[in-house]
């Protein structure tokens, strides 16, 4: 309870100097720069969270920083940390934010109880059990913070989905792009022959320049699609064929024999123009 | 001579897409050009969506092999299933027993240079493909 009694009044008494040094002593290490980290807001944070350190220590628990009175600080030091791994901070760069405060403080913790040849000992060791664990913390609300962002950007890749464009009258394409051996491809497929129906189309174009597998379960998808609209009446024609794409299928046996292909997605709408009779030419200027 | 090899789990559809990605990292490493690539790539997806949906999962090894002077990719899916009847018959263009297109593992065989499968009823499959640049 000295120990702790010790440490309060010793954060108490130097604050100012306490304050000073540890700013310093991250504005060493820690990369600034105008958009992401100005000095005002690593002054801003030090000195926010240095009050909150303060009134949780003064609650006399300096060994289990899981209870009520570090909940603020804690959280404090959550979203300091995690602010900072969002700008790209490294974990080390991160952790620093606590382990900075390590060199001032126990230079202060040897002037001040040095003469006590016990004293010193106790409470360096305080000190440093505390700081590490508000340490191991940062690294975990790092950690936590990459994961969501991981999570996020799962969920946004599943949420991709290729929309189904009206080229012209009667004219729909299906831009397929990445791994079609997913059930988002059926997804994808399945809401093609809804828009056929719902558009009165008669010529659908999937490209599948963006896709950079075809294997024969992807054939077999497309397949079934096309053979799905055809007996809805709508022709498929399938675009975006690139040549070692082409190869790879014919070595695996896969023809597409009785399907429209066509190298390119121009190439396709300009079939798909002829089958609904739609005639483009150039407009002869006029003066 | 094995130049570099590592090994990856196949379990469920996600990682036919991670072994695939391999695949292609690898090839392109070792200078295999944009068909050779694709051939290798589009044979992987094959034989190891068979591993997962065949053969209950396994592990797809994918080694950078050395002999004499040329360089190749090598590529070794193995699993514990149930094994294959007869080859012969699985490897016949148009045979399926899960409703695909039944060319799996023939067209795999038509494009790499080196194939081999080796499959015995209850104990397992192994098919191992190679792509020499």
């Amino acid at each position: 309870m000295d120990t702790n009694n010790n440490l309060t009044e010793l954060f108490k008494k130097y604050e100012q100097e306490l304050l000073t040094d540890w700013i310093k002593e991250q504005l060493a290490v820690i990369p600034l720069h105008e958009n992401l980290l100005t000095e005002f807001e690593v002054k801003q944070d030090t000195t926010d969270f240095y009050n909150a350190f303060q009134l949780a220590i003064q609650g006399g628990e300096l060994v289990d920083i899981k209870g009520a009175h570090w909940e603020k600080t804690l959280q404090l030091l959550d979203n300091i940390t995690k602010s900072r791994t969002r700008l790209g901070f490294t974990p080390t760069e991160t952790a620093t934010f606590i382990f900075s405060l390590k060199q001032p403080l126990f230079t202060l913790i040897q002037k001040e109880f040095g003469r006590d040849v016990n004293t010193p000992g106790k409470e360096l060791w305080a000190a440093t059990v505390l700081l590490d664990k508000l340490g191991l913390y940062t690294a975990e609300s790092y950690i936590k913070t990459k994961e969501e962002i991981i999570r996020r950007q799962q969920n946004e890749m599943l949420e991709l989905s290729t929309p189904v464009v009206k080229v012209w009258d009667k004219i729909l394409a299906l831009p397929l792009i990445g791994t079609l051996d997913s059930i988002r491809t059926q997804v994808v497929m399945e809401t093609l022959l809804q828009e056929i129906v719902r558009t009165e189309s008669s010529v659908a174009i999937i490209d599948i320049t963006g896709v950079p597998t075809v294997d024969t379960l992807v054939a077999q998808h497309l397949m079934k699609t096309v053979s799905a609209a055809r007996l809805m009446g709508a022709e498929c024609i399938i675009s975006g064929i690139r040549p070692q794409i082409a190869q790879s299928m014919v070595h695996l046996g896969v023809t597409f024999s009785d399907i429209t292909t066509r190298a390119t997605l121009a190439d396709a709408i300009r079939h798909a123009f002829a089958q609904t009779g739609v005639k483009v030419s150039r407009a002869s200027r006029q003066v | 001579m094995i130049l570099k090899s590592e090994t990856l789990e196949l379990r469920e559809d996600n990682a036919v897409v991670r072994v695939r990605q391999r695949a292609r990292a690898l090839a392109i490493e070792i200078g295999l050009g944009l068909v050779d690539q694709t051939k290798i790539v589009t044979a992987t997806s094959e034989l190891a969506r068979n591993t997962v949906d065949y053969g209950g999962g396994g592990t797809a090894t994918l080694d950078v092999i050395n002999e004499g002077n040329r360089r190749g990719l090598k590529l070794t899916f193995s699993d514990q299933g149930p094994g294959i009847e007869n080859i012969d018959l699985a490897l016949t263009d148009g045979y399926t027993t899960g409703g695909g297109l039944g060319l799996g593992l023939s067209g795999s065989r038509r494009l790499v240079n080196d194939f081999s499968i080796d499959s015995t009823p209850g104990i397992g499959t192994t098919v191992s493909i190679t792509r020499w640049i």
